[in-house]
């Protein structure tokens, strides 16, 4: 083997033409999954990101739109026909939109639902739009979505960034934490990010509180060390994350690594986050769409059913993609026809659905968005926790029982939809 | 504001040091047998899940020597059943092969444990802050960059104090007359591949308890990594050690000044500075055969 190295010639361009095209592995994407077709199945799609920083939610997303499929076709299916869905990796905002329109023109899906990245939903509703095909969002908050980007044929089951924020908004306020006080907020830097940074800014404004700083940090920074330096030399009354995916977690991680000890709360969320972070390291006060423990019947079953299947509980995006087929299912099933224009009127003239928690939810007419209760959760202390899940005590729903649902979702001039 | 901008040069530095386990390993691999191991951040991955496997039955310490010995040893197999036969081929084949590396790794690993991100915390015995004046650093990190200056060194001694380092510093050089002179590479790039994805793998376990450990995990790291071998330098090991503390301070830098939204582009940017300068990287030897 003395001649080992022998042939191995390198150019100084090849060479670096290889170093460069290792600091471009950020771009791997995984293949694409297509299921076989049954001849007469109803087809949906289903496009949500599985790889890169918010791959681990959408996991939850497929493994929610496998367990509703498997149910819906156990109780006879949708108008008698089995219910297919075809699940694909979004990846990002381009990738969305070129899999979104093949699946509306070579698939013929009924409809899209899915998705987490708001950057992707608006891209995937263009193409909805212009192919007169229903997409239901599950996963993306922001308000512009709902706001000057709606469009007629795009609907929310996620919450938008202003129920969160108004939601946890209320938590604050009763923890005194807003009124004269200042805040140190952390912001993911893109779409959803400056989103929900803005939504956050006005609420805070709005009720007299104000900004220590307010940081923008890029989506694909893993180290807060330098951060939670600014954050003890500002010493704040609140430090306020509205980041997004595994950020969450590498900032609760480390938060608790530096042993600072200002209050914490988010206005963006998932639980998965928390579980990741785990006992030792979860703690603050967040907002959440749904949660596993939630004491309504619906949420008992559903959390049952999806622990039976996959050995753990599901997380608020599993019961976004979980209630999204549902919803479809149920108005295909009620309308006994899977016409776009019967289901889009049928929502738009506010039909109830069960959502698994206290109180129905409806789709508001004036921008799509699905209105429901939702939760401020709170993280328990270390020792008070009995298991790697139940990490933190839950809020009754918001807005309380005599209150209208809408009070937490946009209005007035907050967000403006022009259907179009 | 002057002594949190210290602070923040200082954290920086710091900061740059958890890059340099994953710089060194691949600028070794990639001197020695021109491959550029697109797979290295599935190493570091592996060896923080092996840690979540490994220490809830040998405790922390014991995963921080087993992991990363396993992962040397899955580096070493792939060493011998795949990159070797790379090592004459032209630098695209052996590229596409570690890229199917890593995305098999990266799969495997969803497979086994799923997407969701799991959970590992500092061992408690390791918790807490240090506190110098008005500087705040974590315990834990502080004994992280102590073991990372002792693998430095270490790997620094290896190669430049003894026989073996020799060998290799040979090898990088001219492997043709180190052919002549009767020597064989063979078991010299075995070792290679074995301490360079072992650093990985240690890198992996050090990082778990602080960073999120999720799939793709590996992906985070090794673009930075990349970024500090490319300013380093091919063949030169101080150049990476500089270009990683380097990567850090001008992090650091960024942050003290308010820009935080630029702290990753700002490294890409000293990344193509550099090589419009010095296209052989700041410390770049002039190796004969990359010419």
């Amino acid at each position: 083997m003395s001649d080992l190295l022998k042939t191995t010639r390198l150019s100084r361009r090849q060479a670096l033409a290889g170093l460069g095209a290792g600091a471009a592995t950020g771009l791997i994407a995984s293949p694409s999954i297509i299921l076989a077709q049954t001849p007469d199945a109803i087809r949906f799609g289903h496009l949500t990101p599985r790889t890169g920083f918010l791959g681990p939610l959408g996991e939850y997303g497929v493994m929610a739109v496998d367990l509703a499929v498997e149910e819906i076709n156990a109780a006879g299916g949708v108008n008698g026909r089995k219910l297919e869905a075809l699940k694909e990796d979004s990846v990002n905002p381009q990738t969305a939109s070129t899999k979104a329109e093949r699946m509306i023109e070579r698939d013929k899906v009924t409809c899209i639902l899915g998705e987490i990245s708001s950057a992707s939903c608006l891209t995937i509703s263009q193409v909805a739009a212009r192919n007169k095909t229903l997409f239901v969002n599950t996963g993306g908050n922001s308000d512009a979505l709902r706001g000057e980007s709606c469009n007629r044929y795009m609907f929310h089951v996620e919450h938008q960034n202003s129920m969160y924020v108004k939601s946890c908004g209320r938590s604050l306020m009763a923890q005194g934490l807003v009124k004269g006080k200042k805040w140190f907020s952390l912001t993911a830097d893109y779409a959803f990010g400056h989103d929900l940074s803005k939504v956050a800014k006005r609420f805070m404004e709005a009720n007299g509180g104000q900004f220590a700083a307010d940081k923008l940090v890029p989506t694909d920074a893993t180290d807060f060390s330098a951060l939670l330096l600014e954050i003890r030399a500002a010493k704040p009354d609140l430090v306020i994350s509205n980041l997004a995916g595994n950020q969450i977690t590498n900032f609760l991680k480390q938060y608790a690594e530096f042993g600072l000890t200002f209050p914490v709360a988010g206005f963006g969320f998932d639980t998965a986050l928390a579980w990741a972070a785990g006992k030792d390291n979860f703690g603050g006060t967040w907002p959440c769409v749904w949660h596993h423990l939630i004491d309504t019947p619906g949420t008992k079953a559903f959390v049952a059913a999806f622990t039976k299947k996959y050995g753990k509980p599901p997380e608020n995006q599993a019961w976004g993609d979980y209630m999204a087929v549902k919803i479809m299912a149920q108005s295909m099933n009620e309308l006994k026809s899977t016409e776009t224009a019967k289901i889009l009127e049928h929502w738009e003239k506010g039909a109830k659905f069960d959502v698994l928690k206290g109180r129905e939810g409806y789709f508001r007419a004036s921008d799509h968005q699905l209105i429901s209760e939702m939760y401020t959760i709170t993280a328990l202390p270390a020792a008070q926790v009995k298991n790697q899940w139940d990490l933190f005590t839950s809020s009754p729903p918001v807005p309380g029982p005599n209150e209208d649902m809408e009070v937490i979702a946009t209005s007035g001039d907050e967000a403006v939809c022009k259907m179009s | 504001m002057l002594t949190l901008f210290i602070q923040q040069v200082l954290n920086g530095l710091l900061d740059g040091v958890y890059y340099l386990l994953i710089a060194l390993g691949l600028s070794l691999i990639f001197s020695l047998g021109g491959i550029v191991n697109l797979a290295h951040g599935a190493f570091y991955a592996i060896g923080a899940y092996l840690t979540i496997v490994l220490a809830p039955h040998i405790g922390f310490g014991g995963a921080m020597v087993a992991s990363p010995l396993l992962v040397a040893l899955i580096g070493i197999v792939v060493e011998r059943s795949l990159f070797q036969r790379f090592y004459r081929s032209d630098p695209i084949l052996s590229l596409l092969l570690t890229f199917g590396l890593a995305m098999v790794a990266e799969q495997s690993l969803r497979m086994i444990f799923g997407a969701p991100p799991l959970s590992f915390s500092i061992p408690p015995a390791l918790r807490g802050q240090i506190f110098i004046g008005d500087f705040i650093y974590s315990r834990y990190r502080a004994m992280l960059l102590l073991i990372a200056a002792a693998c430095v060194l270490g790997l620094w001694f290896l190669l430049q104090r003894t026989a073996f380092g020799r060998v290799i510093r040979a090898g990088v050089q001219n492997p043709d007359m180190v052919g002549a002179l009767g020597i064989s590479l063979q078991p010299y790039m075995v070792a290679v591949a074995g301490i360079g994805i072992g650093l990985a793998g240690l890198a992996g376990v050090l990082l778990a308890p602080i960073y999120s450990i999720h799939p793709a995990m590996g992906q985070e790291i090794i673009t930075p990594a990349f970024v500090v071998v490319v300013i380093g330098g091919l063949g030169s090991f101080w150049g990476v050690v500089v270009a990683a503390l380097m990567v850090g301070l001008v992090k650091g830098i960024t942050i003290g000044l308010g820009y935080t939204q630029w702290s990753t582009a700002v490294i890409y940017l000293m990344m193509l500075l550099v090589l419009l300068f010095r296209p052989r990287g700041l410390f770049g030897e002039r190796i004969q055969r990359f010419e």
